[in-house]
């Protein structure tokens, strides 16, 4: 008689991955709904053209590299890709941008690298960087919420302003960041950012009607979205808690000490959980398994890492968020997490490689 | 092939200075931002190469081994400081351009690279010849790189060409399109990055596939294995 012997791992996860791709994606959706009704339907068209765009450029190089195309395609990890990248952007954004955007986190950024699994970096994140540092001008023109308009959206709007830059009553995308007093509306962290670089507090910067009691009016129910989807992930095992856990936790600390200090130039901790993309990097962004932290320990020094950086940048750097420059710079420094944190195989003493290196 | 021949394929394409050396990076990638300012200092560094190769090559004799280094630097640095001195005198628009990436020249590798690994010791002509054909790839490889930038960036081709040609060279300019936003990536630093990783590619794929073509033919004939492989060696060895 004779036994099959199989080398480890023996328990193996059924998972299969365009059936977690494909979750992820799922999970997306309050998120995507919070979008659209505080900004309008724009996210949606948005969607429609990065999935379109991602489908087509991955079909498109893998055929190039003589890989198995439809096969490849079913596994879901270009739409994940698009769908990341299409809710990060401004809603209005002009339709170039998204296309550029996508196709450069398909080709570039994943399929240059050796495609999915050898990937250096989060492809949605590098593309959300190229396009932010290239086109600063459009990837900051996010509208107030729709109840601070002044121009009542029209339903045919978000598909008028992206693809001719005017809305369909002829609106500039200036006229429509400006509310019923003539104001122009920033989001609020970039509003707080101007406001403090101007010597106002944040008490005083607070006052303006787009803050609501937690973070900005549609913004923290948006963030409070994508932690629902984000709980729902971690209750489906697609995450596991480590790198959210240590993000959040880095970036409330973070917060917190610096509110404590000084409460007039700093943010509140609740305002940078709510704020901007800190849910939507915690749960979907940096828990991506690919660029990720690959150990236990590696994923909350990552995690932490993040949110560390998150906080740096949104308070001493130039831009208002930081989530894809955070995220980007983690990536970077993975390769080097996870040398140092490789945990103790079975059967060995925990220094074991550290006796070796002695001899 | 002769030598002068085999020099000319060395600098240009099989050993290329930008492409496969990836010596001199940092003006590569900081004076590529338009074709104008890439074609000013690939210009500029063929003249060097060639001045410093012919008056390495001129005094290798009389150079003691253990000081040589020191001798080329100073060869170096007394020519490039003569040629800015030049551009600052006959393109001044240009050489406000490029700014201090003129005088460091000096510390291009491919310079001292090229002084110590060739022109110390060959001849007069074949070292001056070796200046020329490794200035002129590092030139066409910044050119390339700069054109590209330039299209892409600011949709225009040899914009300002007038700073480095005279003025008659405003007709040179082309505007392939119109664009309000510029793509500021292209123009700045990460873009001369992925556009230098796309050339390389470009590069090693046309490589593979002469390679390839190579290898069909060998197996055809029989006979030409063993020669063809003895003298591929006999290459590989300079």
């Amino acid at each position: 008689m004779s036994f099959r012997i199989a080398s480890s791992p023996h328990n193996h996860s059924q998972q299969q991955t365009h059936v977690l791709m494909r979750k992820v994606v799922l999970a997306c959706i309050p998120g995507i709904a919070a979008q659209c009704y505080f900004f309008g339907f724009g996210v949606l068209l948005q969607l429609l053209l990065a999935i379109s765009t991602a489908l087509a450029s991955e079909a498109l190089i893998l055929y190039w590299r003589g890989k198995p195309v439809l096969v490849r395609l079913k596994d879901n990890s270009a739409l994940l890709t698009a769908v990341l990248l299409a809710v990060a952007i401004p809603p209005f954004a002009p339709w170039w941008i998204i296309l550029l955007g996508t196709a450069f986190a398909i080709i570039v950024v994943k399929q240059l690298y050796g495609g999915l699994g050898h990937n250096l970096f989060n492809p949605a994140m590098a593309a959300y960087v190229l396009l932010l540092i290239s086109f600063p001008q459009q990837m900051t023109s996010w509208l107030p919420p729709q109840s601070l308009q002044a121009q009542q959206q029209h339903l045919l709007d978000p598909v008028c302003t992206v693809f001719t830059n005017f809305s369909c009553a002829g609106y500039s995308m200036t006229q429509l960041k400006t509310d019923a007093d003539g104001m122009t509306m920033a989001t609020p962290l970039d509003t707080l950012k101007t406001d403090l670089a101007a010597g106002r507090t944040v008490t005083e910067s607070q006052q303006h009607k787009i803050f609501a009691a937690v973070g900005g009016i549609g913004w923290n129910w948006v963030n409070l979205a994508f932690l629902a989807g984000g709980l729902w992930l971690l209750q489906q095992k697609i995450i596991q808690w480590r790198i959210p856990v240590a993000l959040l936790g880095s970036l409330a600390l973070c917060s917190l000490l610096a509110y404590l200090i000084d409460a007039d130039r700093n943010g509140s901790p609740l305002f940078h959980l709510f704020s901007g993309g800190t849910m939507l990097a915690a749960f979907f962004i940096a828990t991506d398994p690919v660029s990720a932290s690959t150990t236990e320990r590696g994923r909350l020094i990552y995690g932490a890492l993040i949110g560390l950086l998150i906080f740096l940048i949104r308070r001493f750097g130039g831009y208002p968020d930081a989530v894809a420059f955070a995220v980007m710079l983690a990536n970077l420094a993975v390769p080097l997490i996870d040398y140092y944190t490789r945990p103790r195989t079975y059967g060995h003493r925990p220094n074991a490689h550290k006796h070796k290196g002695v001899h | 092939m002769n030598q002068y021949q085999e020099i000319a394929r060395q600098g240009l394409w099989q050993n290329n200075p930008g492409l496969v050396q990836l010596l001199g990076l940092c003006p590569l990638l900081a004076t590529s931002s338009t074709l104008t300012n890439a074609l000013g200092l690939g210009l500029a560094t063929v003249l060097v190469l060639m001045s410093t190769n012919f008056v390495v090559s001129l005094i290798r004799h009389q150079v003691p081994n253990e000081i040589r280094i020191p001798v080329f630097v100073m060869v170096i640095a007394a020519v490039v400081t003569a040629i800015e001195q030049l551009m600052h005198a006959y393109t001044y628009a240009l050489y406000q351009s490029l700014g201090i990436f003129i005088p460091l020249i000096v510390t291009n590798c491919i310079v001292i690279g090229r002084a110590e690994a060739f022109a110390s010791k060959n001849a007069i002509l074949p070292a001056t010849v070796d200046g020329l054909m490794m200035g002129l790839g590092f030139t066409a490889v910044l050119a390339s790189l700069g054109a590209v930038r330039e299209v892409l960036g600011q949709g225009t081709l040899f914009d300002g060409a007038d700073a480095l040609l005279g003025s008659w060279a405003t007709v040179l300019r082309v505007e392939l399109y119109q664009s309000d936003s510029h793509f500021l990536l292209a123009i700045l630093p990460p873009g001369a990055f992925l556009v230098l990783g796309c050339l390389i590619a470009a590069k090693n794929a046309i490589d593979l596939r002469q390679k390839k073509k190579q290898q069909q033919v060998k197996t055809i004939t029989r006979a030409r294995v063993t020669h063809s492989a003895g003298a591929e060696s006999a290459a590989g060895g300079n």
